[in-house]
This record gives C-alpha cells, structure tokens and sequence, in this order.
C-alpha cells in the first residue's frame, strides 16, 4: 500500500532545499529513502530526461510519498505536517503560522532562488558578489523580523518550518563569506538549533552523498 | 487597542497596480468578499516608494505587498493568502484534500519561488541591459516545468475543479509572461487555465488596468 511505503527523498548533501526535507522527516522522526542527485557530476544530473519525470523544474529535491511525487520543499514540508503525527511544524494559531511562513518565504523566495546553482552559472564571473549580495539583503530583512517574532526558535517557542529554513540558509551563508555575525538574532538562533538532533544528523556533512573530503 | 476592534479594521494592502504579488493579494481578498483599503506604493517614483523608511518598518525586504491585518503586518504573499483562508469564512483557497493541497503549493512556490523572484524589478535593475532575455528566459523555464505538472493537476483549474492559490498564482504570472514578450501558445494548459480564470469576477476587478494607482495611460 503506498503510505506504507518510505518516502523517497531525490537531493543533493548540500542543496539547502534537499536539506530542509531532510530536516522535517528527523523532526517528525520519519524513515526515508535517500537517492542522490548529484548537481555537478555528468553536467548535473538533475538534468536527465529520467529526473526530469520527477521534477521539470531540473532541481532537487523531489519527494516520492505516498504514490505521489512532490517538489517545492515548502510544499513537501507542510504535506508532512498535515498528514504525520509528531511535534508540529507550524504552529496552531493562525497568526504565528502566517508569521512562521512569512519568515519561511523570506528565505525560499526572498533569497535561496537568487543564490542557487543554477542563476550562479547563468551570472558567471560575478556570482560570488551576487551571492553576497541576496544573502545579505535578505538577512538584513530577516533581523528585524525576527526580532519582532522570535523567542527561543525564529517564531515564539516551538521549532517551525522557519527554523527548518533558517539553518540551511546560514549554512549557505557561512559558504559564501557572508559575515552572519552582522545579524545577531539569526547567529543566536542559528547556533541553538545547530544543537537539536534533527538539525545535527541532516547536515551536509554527513549524508550518503557527502564526498570523503567534506564529511565531518 | 482593544483585540475586538481590532478585528473589526479593514485590512490595508500596500502595493502597486502591476506588482504580481500584490495582485495575488487582491485576488485573495476578492474571492473570499473581503473590503479593504489600498495605500498604493509606487516602485518607480521618487527612486521608489519602496524604499522609505517609514515603507522599512511594513517591510524590511522593501518590496510590495505587506498587508496590515488584525493588528499584524505581514508580507510574502503566500503567507497572506494563506492567513486570509484560514480566518475567513467562504470558499476554500486551499483544498481539503492534503495531497491536492500540497499540489497547490507546490504550483504557487514554481512560480513564486522559481520564477517571479527571478523577474522582479529590482532583479532586473541589477541585471541591467539584458533584462528583458534575463526575464524572458526565467519565465519560459518555469513555464516548461509548470505544464507538465498543470497537465497532471488541472481539471477546469489549476488543480482539479476548485479554485485555488495556484489559480490565484498563475494569472498574474501571464501577464507578466505577456509584458516580457513570452510565447504563452507554446504552453497550452497554462493558456488555457488562465483564459478561464480571466472570465472571473475576483480575477477581473482586481486587474493591474483598473486600480487606485493604474496610471490613466494604462487604464482599460
């Protein structure tokens, strides 16, 4: 029977996407599949006709569960809520859920498109800069924001699909020379989850795919 | 401020005639026969209105919308819509289904994750004299990766036979589709999706050509 069988994660170790998935399913303590993709190797095979099925979009990650096949991780994550039990990933009153996906979009809309693989390419020479430059602005966003909305985790006391964002985009930031200690609220945050299990055993150092000279 | 009276404003949506985002927004509230007050924020005048202190403190990210709400600000777009369906009464944005409702999201962030962000106008002020390639370019890779999927989805709307925030997604992205010259033919569900939903009361007052702020040289 088809929810009987473990999700397929398609991702990549250090996609930031593929890793928020990876995230939620620890959180909500679920077993999955893990089938790399990887991005560089044979011209990225994110690129094949046979991935392609997965996701036309030509980017990771795509989820097999339940007999169907899902991409946009945000999408995902929020499917795995709804429908597995465990601790919540967006909060029950309705304001801090909206704040939880403000912040969460901030991220995944706001800066991850602008800094992924393939706009790099496509900018060339410059894209460290232009990397730099969407984390930044995004991050000088996110403070304020955060601010207002957190406690212990990004949006009160609970760990929220925000969270699940954040951590990878710090990652991605700390990549890209971004100094995250400009931002405090996000460094504080990002150094008490960086503590949690879920957050620990999902890191890109230590996935099936981590090649030999980045595993921890 | 009392909470109750609170509940009782009408919400303020700040945002521009054109924005794709604001008009997402818009549609929502249309659907779901909400009243509001618009505060137009123009992005080309004065350097853009966006930019403000005083626009900093509705949104950091210095982009429209934000949305004032029940004593809250919020901005990002689909955090919004998604507010508004889950506190307001009338029809769903959202399907009940988990599986269709994923479907939903998963359409809305392709386009609002993988291809407006691509195309706003602060992207293409930085990409400078080839935006409209740049934009164009964007546009058409979403859309390749859009219908395929909408072909699996779509039964008289993006995803089966309810309206929902794919639609509301996937309208305001044709026309930007339609402003940076994109063949939208190539892509017939999408075409034909939007052709439907534009014969829709919420989709039609809510159009970037008949807004507070759609310049007279614009108005339909």
């Amino acid at each position: 029977m088809a929810s009987q069988t473990k999700p397929v994660l398609h991702g990549y170790f250090r996609s930031s996407c593929s890793w928020r998935v990876r995230i939620a399913f620890a959180l909500k303590g679920i077993e999955y599949d893990q089938v790399p993709v990887n991005l560089i190797k044979d011209g990225g095979q994110q690129l094949t006709e046979q991935y392609k099925k997965l996701n036309p979009m030509l980017q990771v990650p795509a989820v097999e569960i339940d007999g169907i096949t899902l991409s946009q991780s945000l999408a995902v994550i929020q499917y795995i809520d709804e429908t597995r039990p465990g601790p919540r990933l967006l909060p029950a009153d309705p304001q801090k859920r909206a704040q939880v996906r403000m912040i969460s979009d901030v991220i995944a809309s706001g800066i991850q498109p602008l800094q992924n693989l393939y706009v790099l390419q496509k900018i060339g020479a410059e894209k460290a800069q232009w990397a730099q430059h969407f984390i930044d602005r995004g991050f000088q966003a996110l403070e304020p924001i955060l601010k207002l909305t957190a406690g212990k985790y990004c949006v009160g006391d609970e760990i929220s699909m925000a969270d699940i964002c954040l951590v990878p985009q710090v990652y991605n930031a700390e990549r890209f020379k971004v100094d995250v200690g400009q931002y405090p609220t996000i460094k504080r945050l990002n150094q008490t989850l960086l503590e949690i299990e879920a957050f620990i055993v999902t890191n890109p150092s230590g996935q099936p795919d981590t090649p030999v000279d980045l595993r921890a």
